[in-house]
């Protein structure tokens, strides 16, 4: 191996232009191709595709079903697989039970259902403390969850990744699979908020 | 390696940061420096999730604090072409003064040494024949192994005792892939630990899971 780079006092805007331009003048990178990958994950894959699953599920008694059998081959039916999906768990939160998800040892995430991490996934504060003092953590997200409630923390160490389904939210009873897709947020889905009552 | 990465139940890093409306990516050079370290490690540097993540251990502590999170995706991106002899030492930073002006020269072209190295299927899941070695409900210890390489055994469940919950899918072992030394496929098992086994009896009572593979676990009952 070679040794890691040096640290360097150069913008890290200018290293990543200088980079490209290295790759693009030996012809291993095509500038159209990075475009196109970014609008991938810029636009298409992104949390809009869990939340999918999830109101599916909540609308569905046999696909939540399948769903909780086997999370992968449930969440392709709706056409979502791809890197960092090899293998999905599907952990439901109910009134005593809440899941939470996190990668102590870089920022593992269900890409296909999720898309990339946000911010607070890759914060040094949330990957060190979720593991230690969760109830502490998602007090700060503004969750406060009481004692009756079980928590367990999923440490994403391996290819397996987490996704958390929501409980259902009081009132939405009479909503459609449409509906409800909106009060199904990224953060409900790695544990740290509830899904979003109905307006 | 017991490096800057392996944060969980560090302390001192004080409150989260948290804004539900944060885009993908905050400036344009995010998505670049993204999108240029995947197709390294898929085209360019021998296909290997584990040896990217190792590449990020690798950084110097202040350089992985400091640079952020795509800022280590570029330097991750600048480690893996480097040790596979796409491009030379040195060779980002002098293209970019060159960028900015400055008169300086580039290093030499490195020789290609793209790891001979080939997986045995896509992504990181395997078959393995053998029945793994661990029942569910089973005491299992984590083993206290601190490699010099890649390890996906967190600091804080070494030495400790918890039970297997779930088999998972077998899989590669990240500590040999990453080094391009062996799939060494095996099982994987889901463990359960205690909170008040891993922070003492003042800690908030959850329950932890993790994922880990044969090779870091011994039987405790």
């Amino acid at each position: 191996m070679s040794p890691v780079p040096a640290p360097s006092d150069l913008p890290v805007d200018l290293r990543t232009e200088a980079l490209e331009s290295i790759l693009v003048e030996k012809g291993l990178v095509d500038p159209a191709v990075l475009d196109k990958f970014i609008k991938t994950y810029a636009e298409d894959v992104g949390p809009l595709n869990g939340a999918k699953v999830v109101a599916k599920a909540w609308t569905d008694p046999e696909y939540k079903a399948r769903l909780m059998e086997n999370g992968t081959a449930a969440i392709a039916e709706l056409g979502y697989k791809g890197p960092q999906g090899e293998c999905i768990i599907v952990l439901e939160n109910t009134p005593t039970l809440h899941h939470l998800v996190v990668c102590t040892l870089c920022s593992c995430y269900p890409w296909p259902v999720l898309g990339l991490p946000p911010g607070w996934y890759k914060d040094p504060a949330y990957r060190a403390r979720a593991v230690r003092e969760p109830r502490a953590l998602l007090a700060e997200f503004g969750l406060d969850l009481g004692p009756d409630v079980e928590i367990k923390v999923f440490d994403s160490s391996s290819e397996v990744r987490y996704m958390v389904m929501p409980e259902r939210p009081a009132g939405s009873e009479g909503l459609s699979e449409e509906e409800l897709i909106p009060l199904v947020t990224r953060e409900a889905m790695t544990g740290v908020a509830k899904a979003k009552a109905p307006a | 390696m017991d490096g800057i990465h392996d944060m969980g139940g560090t302390q001192g890093w004080g409150e989260l940061h948290f804004d539900p409306d944060e885009p993908v990516f905050t400036a344009p050079w995010q998505g670049r420096a993204f999108a240029m370290c995947l197709l390294s490690m898929n085209r360019l540097t021998g296909r290997n999730l584990d040896a990217m993540r190792h590449a990020l251990e690798r950084l110097r502590p202040l350089q992985y604090l400091e640079n952020g999170y795509y800022g280590r995706w570029l330097l991750m991106a600048e480690t893996l072409l480097t040790d596979s002899g796409v491009i030379g030492e040195g060779a980002v930073d002098a293209r970019a003064r060159k960028l900015r002006g400055e008169d300086v020269s580039e290093p030499p072209e490195p020789e290609l040494a793209k790891p001979d190295y080939t997986p045995a299927g896509p992504g990181s899941l395997r078959q393995v024949e053998a029945e793994p070695r661990f029942k569910v409900g089973q005491q299992v210890r984590a083993k206290n192994l601190h490699p010099k390489g890649h390890t996906r055994l967190p600091r804080y469940v070494r030495g400790q005792v918890g039970t297997v919950e779930r088999i998972q899918p077998a899989a590669v072992l990240p500590d040999t892939n990453a080094h391009f030394i062996a799939e060494n496929a095996q099982h994987c098992y889901q463990v359960s630990f205690a909170s008040k086994d891993l922070w003492g009896d003042d800690s908030e009572d959850f329950v932890l899971l993790i994922d880990l593979f044969d090779d870091y676990l011994e039987a405790a009952s």
